[in-house]
C-alpha cells in the first residue's frame, strides 16, 4: 500500500508555524490517515479488558459507557497515587519549550499538539482541574473540563506519539512524555478504547505466545523454510530446538524474525551463528514473543505477557536467557522484566558457555543481549569473518529508541558491525545514540491506516539516511529492532529508494565462515556476493 | 491574553504594596505578610514534596544517554548513562548546577529537503545565567539578616561588584538577572512555539522577579532608601524581635511585597521544579536494572495465561509437528 501524497507534497506541507489562537480553543480535528480504527469487542474480551464494544474511531458516538467520566478521573487518581514519575511530571514543566522540536511527529506534521510539552499539557490541563486547587480557577490557571471532545483529542495525540523518549533527553528534568503517553494509554484502556491494531497483537500474544498469533506448528513450519533456505545459500543444515528442556539457554526473540522479511535474514543470523557455536540452547513456541505491547497499553498486561519469558525458563530448566534484536522489548526485559516476574532465582547469573565471559550487568535479571553476546565472541576471537561477503554493503546504523534511551546499547552493535562489514558510515551526530529518531512506527503505530502519519513521523530518520546516502553512498541500514526492520523499508523506500534495511546479524550471518560450508555464492537473502554476479550483470 | 494577565497582576500587586506603604501599613507589609509568606512557603513546599514522596517509583525508568555498562572493555559512559551511586551523584550535580540536558538543545530548521539540527545554546546561557544570579542575589541578601555579616558574604559582594561602575558599586549579578529574566520573558512573546504553550502560569513568575529585580535596583542606585532602617527591620525579622521603623520608603515595601508574593506563589506552582528535579526517576536512578532488581511495591497479582493452558490448546498440533508436551 503506498499513501497519496507525494513525498514533495508531504514536505511542502510542514510548517512550524503555531496558530494564532490559543490552543485550548482549538478543538481536536481528526484528519484521516493520522488516527487508528478502535479495538475489537472480542480482542479486549480475550484479554479480560473492560468497557470493549463495537465502536468506530471515525464517528462522531464512540458509545463510551455512561460513567466514563468518573472512570477516567478515578483511574487518573490512582495512577497518580501509584507513579511518581506521573504525579512530578504533572506538576514541575515550566513549559521551556526545550523538548518542542525535538519530536519526530512535530518535525514531520508541524502539528502544534505534538510537541511534547502540549501532548502532556493535553493531559496536565486535566490533572490540574481536578487535582490541584489553583485549577478551579479554569482557564487562567491552565484548567480545562473533562469533556467527550478534550477526551477525544488526547487519543488523538497520545496515538501520535511512540513512546521513544527523544523528549526526554532534551528536558531539564527529565520529564518523559512517553511516561506520560502511557499513563494516558492506560486511562485509554480503561474505556475500552484501545487500538485495533494493538489489541489485535494483545490477544494474540496472550494465546497463541507471539503477536502474530503464530501458532506452534506455523512457528515450526516457518522455521522449516528458513533452514532450507540457510542450508540452499550455506550448504549448512542446521537443526534448532523447540520447547527443549533441560537447554542451557533459552532463547527468545521477536516474532517477526521468523516470519517475515527482512527479519527472517536476521533470524538466520541467529541460528547460523548458535550453529557454528554448537550452543545447548533451543526456542519457544509458548514464549515465541520478545516483543511487548503491553508497554503500549497497561503495566498489567506488560507483565502479563512477560511472564511468559521467566515461566517458560523455569519450566524448561534453562540456566539462563539470550534475547534476540529488538527494541521495546529489550526496554521492557532491561527496565520492567526483573521488577514485574522476578526475582529469577530458578536461573543463575548467565556466563557464556564459549568466552566464560561472565554478565554481570545482567547478573539479576538473568537475561543477555545478543550484541553483548556476539561482541564478547568476537573480542575474544571465538569467530571468523569473511567481511568482503558484505563488500557490496555500504551500511550505517539506526540506533533504536528504546535500546538507545532505555539502556544504552551503542557501542556493541558498532563494534560487531565493524567486525563484519568493511564499509561503515555514520548518520549524523544529532540523528544517532541517544539523539536517535525513532522510525515513526513505534509503540503500536504500525496500522496500515495511519501510514501518512507514519511517513511523516519517520522523515527525520529518512533524512539522515538520505544525508549518508548522497555522502558516502550508503544502501544499508542496519538495526537491532523488529519494528525497524518491519517498518523501514516501505518508510525509506517512499523517502528515497535503494537503501535496503537489515539486522545487525544477518549481516553476521553473512560474514561468519563456518566449517563445512560450501563456497558461498549468495548472502543469506539469495542474492549473488561481491564478486560472484555473473559477468556483465554488474553493469 | 496570558501575559497581560501576567501583568497586570503584578502591576496590581505593586500598588497595593505602595498603598500599603502610603497608608503607614509597615507592620502589615513589614512583618505580617513576610512572615506569612514564608510560612505558606515552607509548609507548602514540605507538603508537596512529602506528596511526590507518597507516590512510589514503581518500575526503574533512567533515560539513558550514552553507553550502558557492559563489557569490561566497552568505555561506559558513567555520567550519561551512569550505573553506581556516586556517578547518579555526578548525572545530578550536572543537572542541577550546570543543566547538562539544556545543554544539549538543538533547534530543527526546515529545508526544501528535509529537517536538519543545529547548535542552540541560548536557553541553556539564559537559563543558567538566570538561575546563578538568582543564586548569587539571594545569597548577598544574607547581609541583611546577619549581624555581623559574615565573611564571605561581604566578598561576595565585593567580587560581585569588580566592575566598579558607580556609586554604590553596581552589582552585576542584579543587572544579569534582569537582563536574563527579560530574555526569557522575550523568548515567550517572539518564539511562536513557546507563545503557544505558554500560559498566565509561565508570565506570572516572570513578571514578579523582574518586578523584584526592577524595584531591588531602583532601591540601591535610584530611589535611595535608609538602609540603615532597612536593616533595623530585617534584622528584627531575622530574630523574631520584630520593629516596624518608618520613613524607608514605599520602593521598599513594593520590593518585599513582591518577594512574599513570591515565596506564598512559589509551592502551588511550577516552580517547584527546584524541588523536582532531585526526585526525577529519569534522571535520578542508575541503568543498572539487570544488575540489581529494581522492587515495586504495589506489584500488581495479574491473571496469567499459563504453559498448561497453551499447551491443552495446542496440544494435537504441537504432537503433529514432533514438539515436546508434557501430558500426552
Amino acid at each position: 500500500m503506498a499513501i497519496k501524497p507525494k513525498p514533495n507534497e508531504l514536505l511542502s506541507g510542514i510548517n512550524y508555524k503555531p496558530p494564532l489562537k490559543q490552543w485550548m480553543d482549538e478543538p481536536v480535528e481528526f484528519k484521516k490517515g493520522y488516527y487508528c480504527y478502535g479495538a475489537k469487542p472480542k480482542n479486549l474480551e480475550y484479554i479480560g479488558f473492560p468497557n470493549g464494544r463495537e465502536w468506530n474511531s471515525s464517528e462522531q458516538d464512540w458509545k463510551l459507557v455512561d460513567n466514563w467520566k468518573e472512570i477516567f478521573l478515578e483511574g487518573m487518581e490512582n495512577l497518580l497515587k501509584k507513579f511518581r514519575s506521573f504525579r512530578l511530571f504533572m506538576d514541575i514543566c515550566v513549559r521551556c519549550g526545550a523538548c518542542a522540536d525535538k519530536c519526530h511527529f512535530f518535525i514531520g506534521t508541524g502539528d502544534p499538539k505534538n510537541m511534547p510539552v502540549l501532548r502532556a499539557e493535553l493531559l496536565r490541563s486535566i490533572y490540574r482541574r481536578y487535582f490541584t486547587v489553583a485549577g478551579k480557577l479554569g482557564k487562567i490557571a491552565g484548567a480545562r473540563d473533562l469533556t467527550e471532545d478534550v477526551f477525544k483529542e488526547i487519543w488523538y495525540y497520545y496515538y501520535q506519539c511512540t513512546e521513544c523518549r527523544r523528549c526526554s533527553v532534551f528536558c531539564p528534568y527529565g520529564i518523559d512524555q512517553a511516561e506520560i503517553t502511557m499513563m494516558g494509554r492506560e486511562l485509554i484502556n480503561l474505556l475500552g478504547c484501545c487500538t485495533d491494531w494493538i489489541s489485535g497483537p494483545l490477544a494474540n500474544c496472550y494465546r497463541t505466545g507471539n503477536h502474530l498469533g503464530l501458532q506452534p506448528h506455523t512457528i515450526k513450519s516457518n522455521f522449516d523454510y528458513m533452514l532450507d533456505d540457510l542450508e540452499e545459500h550455506t550448504g549448512v543444515r542446521v537443526e534448532p530446538t523447540f520447547n527443549r528442556k533441560g537447554a542451557e539457554i533459552l532463547f527468545v526473540t521477536p516474532s517477526a524474525d521468523f516470519f517475515a522479511e527482512p527479519g527472517v535474514f536476521t533470524c538466520m543470523g541467529y541460528l547460523l551463528l548458535f550453529h557454528y557455536l554448537g550452543l545447548d540452547y533451543t526456542w519457544s513456541t509458548y514464549a515465541s514473543e520478545g516483543g511487548n505491547f503491553g508497554l503500549f497499553t497497561s503495566n498489567e498486561m506488560m507483565k502479563r505477557l512477560n511472564s511468559k519469558i521467566y515461566a517458560e525458563s523455569k519450566r524448561l530448566g534453562v540456566k539462563w536467557i539470550l534475547g534476540g534484536e529488538c527494541g521495546h522489548m529489550w526496554r521492557v526485559l532491561h527496565q520492567y522484566m526483573d521488577t514485574m516476574n522476578g526475582p529469577a532465582d530458578h536461573l543463575e547469573a548467565p556466563v557464556s558457555p564459549i568466552t566464560g565471559t561472565r554478565f554481570d550487568n545482567a547478573k539479576s535479571t538473568r537475561m543477555v543481549h545478543i550484541a553483548e553476546f556476539t561482541a564478547d565472541l568476537i573480542k575474544n576471537g571465538k569467530l571468523k569473518f569473511d567481511p568482503s561477503r558484505n563488500d557490496n554493503l555500504n551500511v550505517t546504523f539506526h540506533d533504536s529508541c528504546n535500546t538507545s534511551r532505555g539502556m544504552g546499547i551503542f557501542e556493541e552493535p558498532r563494534y560487531i558491525i565493524n567486525s563484519v562489514c568493511n564499509h561503515f558510515h555514520e548518520m549524523p551526530d544529532n540523528t544517532i545514540r541517544e539523539n536517535t529518531f525513532c522510525c515513526g512506527s513505534g509503540s503500536g503505530l504500525n496500522a496500515g491506516e495511519i501510514e501518512e502519519l507514519r511517513m511523516l513521523g519517520g522523515l527525520p530518520r529518512a533524512h539522515a539516511v538520505k544525508y549518508v546516502k548522497e555522502k558516502h553512498g550508503v544502501n544499508m541500514l542496519s538495526c537491532i529492532c523488529a519494528i525497524d526492520r518491519a517498518v523501514l523499508p516501505p518508510m525509506i523506500d517512499y523517502w528515497m529508494p535503494d537503501v535496503g534495511v537489515c539486522g545487525v546479524h544477518e549481516l553476521v550471518g553473512n560474514a561468519l565462515i563456518i566449517p563445512g560450508e560450501k563456497e558461498r555464492e549468495n548472502n543469506l537473502r539469495g542474492e549473488p556476493l561481491p564478486g560472484m554476479e555473473e559477468k556483465g550483470e554488474e553493469e | 491574553m496570558g501575559m497581560i494577565f501576567s501583568l497586570v497582576a503584578v502591576i496590581f500587586l505593586a500598588a497595593i504594596a505602595f498603598m500599603g506603604a502610603k497608608l503607614n501599613l509597615f507592620g502589615l507589609f513589614g512583618v505580617a505578610i513576610p512572615y506569612l509568606a514564608v510560612l505558606v512557603f515552607i509548609a507548602g513546599f514540605i507538603r508537596k514534596v512529602i506528596k511526590w514522596g507518597q507516590s512510589p517509583v514503581p518500575f526503574h525508568i533512567p533515560t539513558t544517554c550514552g553507553q550502558q555498562k557492559s563489557l569490561p572493555w566497552i568505555k561506559q559512559s558513567k555520567l550519561d548513562n551512569p550505573s553506581t551511586t556516586l556517578g547518579i551523584i555526578g548525572r545530578m550535580a550536572l543537572e542541577v548546577l550546570l543543566f547538562r540536558s539544556l545543554f544539549r538543545n538543538l533547534k530543527t530548521h526546515r529545508t526544501d529537503g528535509g529537517p536538519v539540527y543545529g547548535s542552540n545554546k541560548w536557553l541553556w546561557l539564559g537559563g543558567l545565567a538566570f538561575h546563578v544570579t538568582f543564586f548569587v542575589v539571594f545569597i548577598r541578601h544574607l547581609r541583611f539578616f546577619t549581624e555581623p555579616v559574615p565573611a564571605w558574604v561581604n566578598t561576595l559582594d565585593v567580587v560581585d561588584g569588580f566592575v566598579q561602575v558607580g556609586v554604590p558599586h553596581m552589582l552585576i549579578t542584579g543587572v544579569v538577572l534582569l537582563a536574563a529574566a527579560t530574555y526569557l520573558l522575550l523568548r515567550r512573546i517572539f518564539n511562536p512555539q513557546v507563545k503557544y504553550i505558554s500560559l498566565p502560569a509561565d508570565y506570572f513568575p516572570l513578571f514578579l522577579i523582574i518586578g523584584i529585580a526592577v524595584s531591588g535596583i531602583l532601591m540601591r542606585y535610584f530611589i535611595k532608601v535608609d538602609i540603615i532602617k532597612v536593616k533595623e527591620l530585617t534584622m528584627g525579622l531575622a530574630t523574631f524581635k520584630t520593629t516596624v521603623p518608618d520613613g524607608i520608603g514605599g520602593i521598599f515595601f513594593i520590593h518585599l511585597f513582591l518577594i512574599s508574593v513570591l515565596f506564598a506563589y512559589f509551592p502551588f506552582s511550577k516552580l517547584m521544579h527546584l524541588g523536582g528535579v532531585f526526585m526525577s526517576p529519569t534522571r535520578n536512578l542508575a541503568n543498572n536494572s539487570r544488575e540489581v532488581r529494581h522492587i515495586n511495591p504495589w506489584n500488581p497479582k495479574v491473571k496469567l495465561h499459563t504453559y498448561e493452558e497453551y499447551e491443552d490448546e495446542f496440544r494435537e498440533v504441537m504432537k503433529s509437528e514432533g514438539l515436546p508436551v508434557e501430558k500426552e
